[in-house]
């Protein structure tokens, strides 16, 4: 790759901070698997070919990243020091008018949670992520979808959802 | 398509992540960069009464001092192809620059000691750029004694092209390099930072 890798950051680092939080949860391993992803991606980053998708390279990364992270430190995950303002309920059950849709994640069943982390917010294709994951590109789509509808219900306010499926 | 069975819904909006996050995550990358080795090379922004001025170095020293006329996504695109594409937006080893521009700036420095990559030029104007610090602080030449200077007494059009593709103006004083009859001639920041920097140093 012959592009400035501070590039890829400014493009990207949010994305892969979203898919490692979908899949960590808002903790400091989310945290360590968002640096380790970048500094493995700086390491190969020279001799990446030119034309890789950078954003599907770096959800990959992240993923085994995520997986490293969850293996090195085997123990509950912990919330990180400092949260933003805006921290979310941590129970699993967002609050009325939460500003945001973290805690809904954490609470989405593991399957449906990865299939949302890696299809929704890392934006591989069904194919792609079940590659990841496991099972079916079908299977994935389901939990993609799923996981997606749950959280649709958890982000809109009743009075002004529109219609049930 | 899932897209019809699934109505748009702004996941990424309802999943925010704040600068200020990416800004600490970033700092603590470049920090592991450097430890790791894999910081090639690092830049950062100063403003300066001409303008903003991006600073590029390596590990050997300051390679890079644009102006915001360059653009610097494209010079930063040219220090990716030439020098290496692991750089990274960090203060890291251009502190000593920003001190001695601040100074220069003040009117309290007339020289730079600082270590110097010239990994951006080669040959002939790379030779010319080593010369140019031997115009002292509040001096001109033309680019006839430039020439004369590294012993190509003829070569005065490619000492033009030199001084125009110098990487690393103000610190190597190509804004010292006048036309024999006394006009400015050309320079890479502009007409006018060069008549800033002359008259500030005294010269004009």
């Amino acid at each position: 790759m012959k592009q400035p890798f501070e590039k890829a950051i400014d493009a990207h680092g949010p994305t892969v901070l979203r898919v490692c939080r979908a899949v960590l949860g808002l903790t400091a391993d989310a945290d360590d698997a968002w640096s380790e992803t970048f500094v493995a991606a700086l390491r190969a980053w020279p001799d990446l070919p030119d034309d890789t998708n950078v954003e599907a390279w770096l959800v990959r990364v992240a993923h085994r990243k995520a997986i490293d992270v969850i293996r090195a430190n085997s123990r509950r995950p912990v919330p990180v020091d400092v949260l933003p303002a805006t921290t979310p309920s941590t129970d699993g059950v967002p609050h009325e008018g939460d500003p945001d849709l973290w805690s809904a994640v954490a609470a989405l069943p593991e399957r449906q949670r990865l299939a949302v982390a890696y299809h929704y917010v890392g934006g591989l294709s069904h194919v792609e992520t079940a590659a990841l994951i496991g099972g079916s590109a079908d299977a994935v789509r389901r939990a993609a979808a799923d996981g997606l509808k749950a959280l649709r219900r958890a982000y809109a306010p009743p009075a002004t959802e529109e219609g049930t499926r | 398509m899932t897209s019809n069975q699934i109505p748009a819904f702004d996941l990424t909006g309802a999943l925010p992540v704040h600068a200020t996050e990416i800004d600490s995550l970033h700092r603590r990358l470049a920090d592991r960069a450097d430890h790791d080795e894999l910081l090639d090379v690092t830049y950062r922004t100063l403003d300066t009464p001409l303008g903003t001025l991006l600073l590029a170095a390596t590990e050997r020293g300051l390679v890079r001092v644009a102006y915001e006329r360059e653009e610097f996504e494209q010079v930063l695109a040219t220090i990716a192809q030439r020098v290496s594409p692991r750089i990274l937006r960090t203060p890291t080893r251009l502190d000593d620059a920003v001190r001695e521009l601040d100074e220069y700036f003040a009117g309290r420095r007339r020289g730079f000691d600082l270590r110097l990559d010239h990994s951006l030029s080669g040959g002939f104007r790379a030779e010319v750029q080593r010369s140019l610090p031997t115009i002292g602080y509040g001096h001109t030449a033309s680019y006839g004694e430039v020439a004369a200077l590294v012993g190509r007494p003829r070569a005065v059009r490619a000492v033009g092209t030199a001084c125009a593709t110098n990487p690393l103006p103000i610190v190597i004083p190509c804004h010292r390099v006048v036309r024999s009859d006394g006009s400015l001639g050309g320079y890479v920041g502009g007409a006018d930072a060069k008549t800033t920097l002359l008259a500030m140093e005294g010269a004009a």
